[in-house]
């Protein structure tokens, strides 16, 4: 490796295609987890076929690990890939779009046979029909390489072959300069149970390395430095992790059970799964029949005094719109985590889009409002979802936490946080035998108390039916439907009063102000990034409070010539601002292909809106 | 005498009135619904429970107003949600006694599903039936439990869909609790509730209610004075099931099916007759029993099943205390240094 030419790249993005056999999943995370441990900054994103067994080798079989590694901060998993890792001509061919003009390709070649190119819908060989001329292509016996290292060592031949994935992923570690002591450290770790799978892999990824060293297969070395990240200790998480351990994190602050009542479904079931594996702190996890007894279960318990969740994506929030407009009635805190899929309908379950905010705004009968936050980051979920139980508890009222497939599914670097340091939650539990107690009698915040079944002396019913101001009991006074209608809308934008300033990225004043939510913060980042880069006047506001809205969102507003509105619907926040903050004028940029931004057609989109000033 | 189990118990004697709330009752006079209210409210003081410890949860319909007339705590929830909403009270709180006013809209139509499910988790809160076999409050159409055939404002040429047997989905769901009652018998009501009370699981006493404006009547070939006795067969474990005015028929196994002997006739005597045993475990005879109809055969009332299983509450509770135990991870804080961390100096 001595005499090999460095190259220093302030961040790689690395993505590992193939069949869905074939193991892609296990070798991005260990790439990624060696680069996090070595220092990098980190985002990930896995690509799996929507269907659990695809036909072999062929295109919707493919699956895949993208993993963007950095020594500048990444707010992504990337757009376009500077390593490609193919390992059939499918993957190859569903995956070259993504490629940077310039990047490197590294194939198994035994497979590119005419059988598996066929199959995957080439005419002619990609590797020696000049097609892939511009990239830098590696293409490497990695199947020859595996069948001499497992014979004699292995019965099972085909089973052997598996192991083809970890002679490739030596490959990338001798690419990146990556010596073998961590990823063999993270092998052991990772088959703790199983040594000789353990021995097994660490032996083929060293087959890989010195195939690569020892053949001077790379002429260069790419390096990606440590990045510079404030003290402390990290680690990698999905978003739907995040999302269930802030919910575990704010039950404990507040000394409230715990209850999750919830129905499996894409993307949202790794909460429902992350938090059954809990028990040990108390969690009780209740799947349901069905997306209505999920929420109506979490409705029972939070009566009874448990913080209370239920977790689902679009169709679900559907199915459960009824229910929430029983805790809003009933004035019960619950926390609705909804992992946004492209719909409608049941649409493209495992694609994200942005597209349920109008349901979570306004998709219930009469007039019923709740909280709305939305989660802008794989690391960020914990903290939303913290924030959701607490704002949820405080104020007595359903909040709805909008995530997304691509947080849920992604995963980024996390730094720990001390229970100690997470804000304060102190729900309004009512005393015993309180005198003055009453089902909605009010504080000064409009907030009802929490009287909890089996308390001495504040026996009560509460109920879908309207009732009397603080009194509780059941009528259809006209006057009072007024008066309680006006109170729910009054408690929950109340919490605006609670909830921090919205920020700005780049100049509190300028040209643009580029506005977004949700899960399209990175992108959108790094689009602004450039375009300050580049000399422009513009500023980015990212929203993750969007009902209430911040204070001081008007403020904001009034300092730029032009707002434009980023979202992956067909504008949905951008309708929403025009009709909370109408003195304004709001251009927007919608997306809807079930896929992320992409830095460029962003930043396409700013220009053509400066020229217009 | 207060029931033994870890709900905790009052410490003064508790009377009607303890459970009697300042609303007014909003049924229609002559409603079967009043007799089941007062029956409740007789047999809530004598489980011995604190007063704070019953949850009331209902659905939607005539019934579901329950909760607001018993002075408990309450919940009426949304149409034929009253099981799943009710399942998280429980679950959470495993202290209370949980009881779930629900009709046959609520929990055989719209909540059909969180009915079946309830039963067969077996959680242990009580469900009171009340099948009136009608849609009352939405003014009278047919409902899943209406006899094929009877004229409604929905099915004015009569019902082309047949109802369900009611024991029979709780058993074909494993239930591990039924009984059945009419409005009628208002100490055969109070008694069956306290058995529900004591059983452990989920207890679903269906009560064959009369709606007096929609659905009048619909109960007299059970319930009507002059045939009452013959139509009714009381059952109570370990004794022989005999019926009738005078006492004098019996249910018999022939041939594999259930038939009404009479006694002293064709040589029959008392000892040909069924012993009823509601603790047996396997369903069969029950199912049955459960199954008889007048005319042919007489209806079964009482408690037709009850059978010890584990119940969901229970086992869940058991593997959080395991897992309390067992598990290296005891706070939030160990959870988030769990895994594959690093630090950054
Ligand atoms: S409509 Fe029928 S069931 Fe409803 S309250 Fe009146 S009599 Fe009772």
């Amino acid at each position: 490796m001595t005499n090999k030419k460095v190259i220093e790249l302030e961040d790689a993005v690395v993505k590992f295609v193939g069949d869905s056999g074939d193991g892609m999943q296990l070798i991005g995370t260990l790439f990624s987890d060696t680069a996090a441990l070595r220092g990098n900054d980190l985002a990930t994103f896995p690509d799996y076929p929507a269907e659990i067994r695809a036909p072999h080798n062929t295109i919707p079989g493919v699956s895949g690990f993208q993993s963007h590694i950095g020594k500048r901060r990444v707010h992504t998993p990337g757009d376009k890939v500077h390593v490609l890792i193919a390992m059939n001509p499918a993957s190859l061919k569903a995956n070259l779009k993504w490629c940077r003009p310039d990047a490197t390709i590294i194939v198994d070649s035994d497979i590119f046979d005419e059988k598996g190119c066929t199959k995957a819908g080439y005419t002619t060989n990609p590797l020696t029909d000049g097609s892939l001329k511009a990239y830098k292509l590696y293409s490497l016996p990695i199947s020859t390489l595996t069948r001499e290292y497992i014979e004699g060592k292995i019965g099972d031949l085909k089973a052997g072959m598996r192991s083809k994935n970890m002679v490739m992923l030596g490959v990338v570690y001798n690419l990146f300069g990556i010596d073998l002591k961590v990823p063999e450290h993270l092998v052991d770790k990772k088959f703790a149970n199983k040594k000789t799978v353990a021995e097994l892999n660490k032996g083929a990824q060293k087959v890989g390395y010195d195939y690569a060293e020892n053949n001077n297969v790379f002429e260069e070395v790419l390096h990606v430095g440590p990045a510079e990240l404030e003290k402390g200790t990290y680690k990698n998480v999905t978003g739907n992790v995040a999302t269930a351990w802030g919910l575990l994190a704010a039950a404990e602050k507040s000394g409230r059970p715990f209850f999750l009542g919830s129905y499996p479904i894409t993307p949202a079931t790794e909460i429902l799964m992350e938090l059954a594996v809990h028990k040990s702190l108390g969690a009780k996890v209740f799947q349901a029949e069905d997306e209505i007894a999920g929420i109506c279960s979490a409705i029972g318990a939070s009566f009874t005094g448990a913080m209370a969740c239920t977790t689902t994506s679009g169709p679900g929030l559907s199915l459960k719109s009824e229910a929430i407009g029983l805790a809003v009635m009933t004035e019960l805190p619950l926390v609705i985590v909804n992992v946004q899929r492209a719909g409608p309908s049941t649409g493209m379950p495992t694609k994200s889009e942005q597209s349920d905010l109008y349901q979570a705004l306004y998709g219930r009968n009469g007039e019923c409002p709740v909280m709305v936050i939305a989660a802008s980051t794989p690391a960020n979920c914990f903290y939303y979802a913290y924030m959701a139980a607490k704002y949820s508890m405080e104020h007595m009222t359903p909040v709805i936490l909008l995530t997304d497939g691509y947080l849920g599914f992604g995963a980024q670097i996390f730094k720990i946080p001390k229970m100690a340091d997470m804000p304060e939650i102190n729900p309004p539990i009512a005393e015993p035998n309180d005198p003055d107690f009453k089902p909605y009698i009010r504080d000064k915040n409009l907030v009802r108390k929490w009287a909890i079944p089996g308390t001495e002396g504040l026996r009560h019913r509460v109920g879908g039916l309207e009732k009397m101001d603080v009194e509780g009991i059941v009528t259809t006074d006209p006057q009072n439907h007024q008066r309680m209608s006006e109170l729910r809308e009054e408690k929950v934008k109340k919490i605006g009063d609670f909830i921090p300033e919205q920020d700005v990225y780049g100049e509190d004043s300028g040209d643009l102000l580029v506005v977004s939510w949700g899960g399209t913060e990175g992108a959108i980042r790094s689009s602004v990034k450039r375009m300050i880069a580049d000399g422009h006047k513009v500023s980015h506001a990212h929203f993750n409070y969007i009902m209430p809205l911040p204070k001081n969102t008007t403020d904001i507003f009034s300092k730029f010539k032009r707002i434009v509105v980023c979202e992956l619907n067909m504008g949905q926040f951008v309708n929403y601002l025009r009709a909370s903050l109408p003195q304004f004028t709001y251009q927007q940029y919608n997306k809807i292909q079930g896929l992320p931004f992409l830095v460029a057609e962003l930043k396409e989109k700013y220009n053509q809106i400066l020229e217009e000033i | 005498m207060a029931i033994e189990n870890s709900i905790e118990k009052a410490k003064e004697e508790l009377v009607k009135q303890d459970f009697v709330s300042d609303q007014m009752v909003k049924w229609c006079p002559g409603c079967g619904a009043h007799a089941i209210l007062s029956s409740v409210a007789k047999v809530f003081p004598k489980m011995g429970y604190k007063k704070e410890n019953f949850c009331m949860v209902s659905g939607i319909g005539c019934s579901s107003r329950f909760p607001y007339y018993v002075n408990t705590y309450g919940f009426h929830g949304i149409h034929g949600r009253a099981n799943a909403i009710a399942s998280g009270v429980k679950v959470t709180n495993p202290g209370l006694s949980v009881w779930i006013a629900t009709g046959d809209g609520d929990s055989m139509a719209i909540g059909g599903n969180h009915f079946i499910h309830i039963v067969r988790r077996n959680i242990d809160v009580n469900i009171m039936l009340f099948n009136n076999q009608i849609y009352g409050l939405t003014k009278g159409q047919y409902s899943p439990t209406t006899p094929m055939g009877y004229k409604t404002k929905t099915s004015p040429q009569g019902t082309v869909e047949p109802p369900f047997n009611t024991a029979n989905l709780v058993m074909g769901s494993r239930g591990t609790f039924f009984a059945r009652v009419v409005d009628t018998r208002p100490s055969l009501m109070s008694e069956v509730m306290y058995e529900a009370a004591k059983h452990d699981g989920t207890s679903v006493v269906e009560i064959l209610q009369n709606c007096i404006i929609f659905a009048d009547k619909t109960h007299d070939s059970i319930t009507a004075k002059d045939i009452k006795d013959e139509h009714q067969l009381l059952l109570k474990h370990g004794e022989p099931m005999i019926f009738g005015k005078n006492m004098d028929k019996g249910i018999a196994l022939i041939n594999g099916f259930l038939e009404v002997i009479h006694l002293g006739k064709d040589g029959y005597t008392e000892k040909d007759v069924l012993v009823h045993d509601q603790y047996r475990y396997n369903p069969g005879l029950q199912r049955m029993l459960a199954r008889m109809y007048p005319p042919e055969r007489p209806i079964a009332l009482g408690v037709i099943r009850s059978v010890k299983s584990p119940t969901y509450d229970d086992m869940v509770e058991e593997q959080i205390a395991y897992a309390k135990e067992h598990e290296p991870i005891k706070c939030v804080d160990d959870l988030l240094q769990s895994g594959d961390t690093w630090e950054i100096k």
